[in-house]
């Protein structure tokens, strides 16, 4: 059939070359053929999801105007949630997501990296597999059954054994530990939080761990160096740009969250210095609060709190780039 | 038969750097005919009796028995896969990073064995430098780099100290009047070339008894690696250097021993001169004249 050698080569490249409705055509103009459909294809796809943010924008930003129009800045300073009054403040929410996010990565990611040091560096094969495996299976976990854990299991645990000690101990003389302890508490959050996003960040760091080149390694052991010093010297700085990209992945995950966390902080719009009394999140109003908006200017200031939310994970995405960006500069300039 | 066509890649060899004697044929002959590897109490740096060596079922190295004499450089030279990389390798214990391997016989390092259960391997590493064959400094300042090793082994106490051991290293590495200006910079920056002499003087900023070299100049241009072999030239009055080369007028030109290995074995061994020249085994002949490898 074919001419030449040549383009039948060319053709088994597809590996189904003498069949097909295509094979009728030259090879070459067939090639063509597919390279342009596949351009248009990922050219449409390039173009329709950024449009398809931007559109999203608008839509909330156009929900949100009312809001907007009749709070202006006071919805993001004031701390009065009031529907039934029609007084809309978005702090209590603002202050609920950030902290407990934060909370939640300054318990997690210590644990995860751990975890990548241990499973990359230290743990021999037969349990590195399993127990990553394990970890990664954390993520998999729909998010409304760690609400349900959280509720039956954490908080009654957190309360007992973790909050109830500490307001006792350290809550006259520490703010952020006063009592009582609700147990449904921004502490819950930030708890169920972090064991949500472990396995992200933990994720990442092993696999930038593993990233690290073998000659960084043996360059370190072949000088004396200690296994741990390898690691803590060596690798670690190495992979450092892509451990702080883990665990922006996992702040991006902990800002978000919904279903877990609105089960387990308590939801009161209040800002309270203690970490052991309730809180409420951006999401968590979202999810509670839609169903029931009575009134347009109910609804619209949601949309205001959904916009909000929107702009705090892009400026967090934003300045953990930049902050990864300057990581990675200073090592290699 | 080998014929002399070699030889004159040897005289041909001139760094015409002042201070640094061009290396000939005659200079290697300095010494009594043989008199290095055979006299009486002459420390061997590495010494290897029947050494084999596995990674998992594939034997790399198979009953090596070896001397590498001290304050001389011996070039290790084979096709691809000839263990001579393994062999160099396992006198720091570097294999030790990958699973699976095991060995057999004995492999000495000035008179104590490398493998055996109570040696410490941090403590032996620190009496072998290693310089590999892509350039691998930390992505740290220049100084940093010369700087760790002094530092991870506690080898100065205050800056001052360790400010004077890294420009002494650096010096030694022939990279200090290139870099002396810089020493803040990442070492990143540096040209290909004088990466692999940061490495150099790293490894040298440790004080080692020996100087492991694994193909140190493979992914360098010929001006850099001249610099390299002119530096291996200078570091032998101080240091044992063992060089792993594909490179046969590298070995031919830097080195006084020359150990070429095939398939796992060691073929032969003698005074580079004599291998190159005059070699007793066909395959070392055909080696080295290019016909295969």
């Amino acid at each position: 059939m074919r001419p030449t050698p040549d383009s039948a080569g060319a053709l088994d490249l597809s590996g189904r070359s003498r069949r097909g409705l295509l094979s009728l055509f030259p090879s070459r103009t067939r090639g063509n053929l597919a390279d342009q459909v596949y351009a248009v294809l990922v050219r449409s796809m390039g173009i329709v999801l950024p449009l398809l943010f931007g559109f999203i924008v608008l839509r909330i930003g156009v929900a949100a105007w009312p809001a907007i129009r009749s709070f202006g800045p006071a919805f993001v300073t004031s701390t009065d949630w009031n529907p039934v009054a029609r007084e809309f403040g978005a702090l209590p929410f603002i202050y609920g997501t950030v902290v407990s996010s934060f909370l939640a990565l300054a318990i997690a990611v210590p644990l995860a990296v751990g975890l990548a040091i241990f499973l990359t560096e230290l743990a021999p094969r037969w349990l590195a597999a399993p127990v990553a495996f394990a970890t990664e299976l954390l993520a998999a976990i729909p998010s409304v059954v760690y609400g349900l854990w959280g509720i039956f299991v954490l908080v009654p645990f957190l309360r007992s054994a973790v909050q109830e000690p500490l307001a006792a101990t350290l809550g006259g003389a520490i703010p952020f530990f006063a009592g009582p302890a609700y147990g449904f508490s921004m502490m819950s959050g930030a708890v169920i939080l972090s064991i949500m996003i472990v396995p992200f960040i933990s994720a990442v760091t092993r696999e930038v761990l593993t990233a690290v080149p073998r000659d960084q390694r043996e360059a370190a052991l072949a000088l004396g160096a200690t296994r741990w010093e390898m690691t803590w010297q060596v690798a670690i700085p190495y992979a450092l740009p892509g451990i702080l990209g883990g665990a922006i992945l996992g702040l991006g995950r902990a800002l978000g969250e919904t279903v877990a966390i609105t089960m387990v902080i308590g939801n009161r719009p209040d800002i309270a210095r203690s970490i052991l009394a309730p809180g409420y999140t951006m999401a968590s109003v979202l999810a509670n609060e839609f169903s029931e908006a009575t009134g347009d200017l109910y609804l619209s200031a949601l949309m205001e709190v959904a916009l909000l939310l929107f702009g705090i994970t892009i400026l967090v995405n934003v300045i953990a780039q930049l902050l990864v960006w300057r990581v990675s500069l200073r090592g290699g300039r | 038969m080998m014929e002399e066509s070699l030889l004159p890649m040897e005289t041909k060899w001139n760094p015409g750097v002042p201070g640094i004697p061009a290396p000939t044929v005659g200079a290697s002959h300095a010494l009594p005919e043989g008199g290095k590897q055979v006299a009486a109490g002459a420390p061997f740096a590495v010494e290897a009796r029947s050494f084999s060596f596995w990674y998992g079922a594939n034997q790399a190295l198979a009953d090596i028995s070896l001397t590498i004499t001290t304050r001389q450089v011996t070039a290790l030279i084979g096709p691809s896969g000839c263990g001579k990389s393994t062999f160099l390798r396992s006198i720091n214990r570097m294999n030790d990073l990958i699973p699976n391997t095991r060995h057999e016989g004995e492999l000495l390092l000035e008179g104590g064995s490398v493998y055996r259960p109570d040696q410490d391997v941090v403590l032996l590493r620190r009496r072998v430098g290693m310089v590999f064959q892509k350039s691998n400094p930390f992505p740290k300042s220049i100084f940093e780099n010369v700087a760790y090793g002094p530092r991870v082994n506690r080898l100065v106490q205050g800056r001052r100290q360790l400010e004077g051991l890294v420009e002494r290293s650096l010096r030694q590495a022939a990279l200090w009047d290139e870099v002396k200006d810089r020493l803040e910079k990442s070492a990143l920056g540096l040209s290909g070339g004088q990466q692999q002499r940061l490495c150099i003087a790293r490894a040298l900023a440790v004080s080692p008894h020996i100087l492991l070299m694994d193909e140190p100049a493979s992914a360098l241009d010929p001006i850099a690696t001249q610099k390299i072999e002119e530096l291996i030239y200078e570091l032998k009055d101080q240091y044992t250097i063992v060089i792993v080369t594909h490179n046969m007028q590298q070995a031919a030109r830097v080195s006084d021993v020359t150990a070429f290995f095939y398939l796992g074995k060691l073929v032969e061994v003698g005074r580079t001169e004599e291998i190159f020249t005059n070699p007793k085994n066909d395959q070392t002949e055909a080696y080295i004249t290019g016909r295969f490898g």
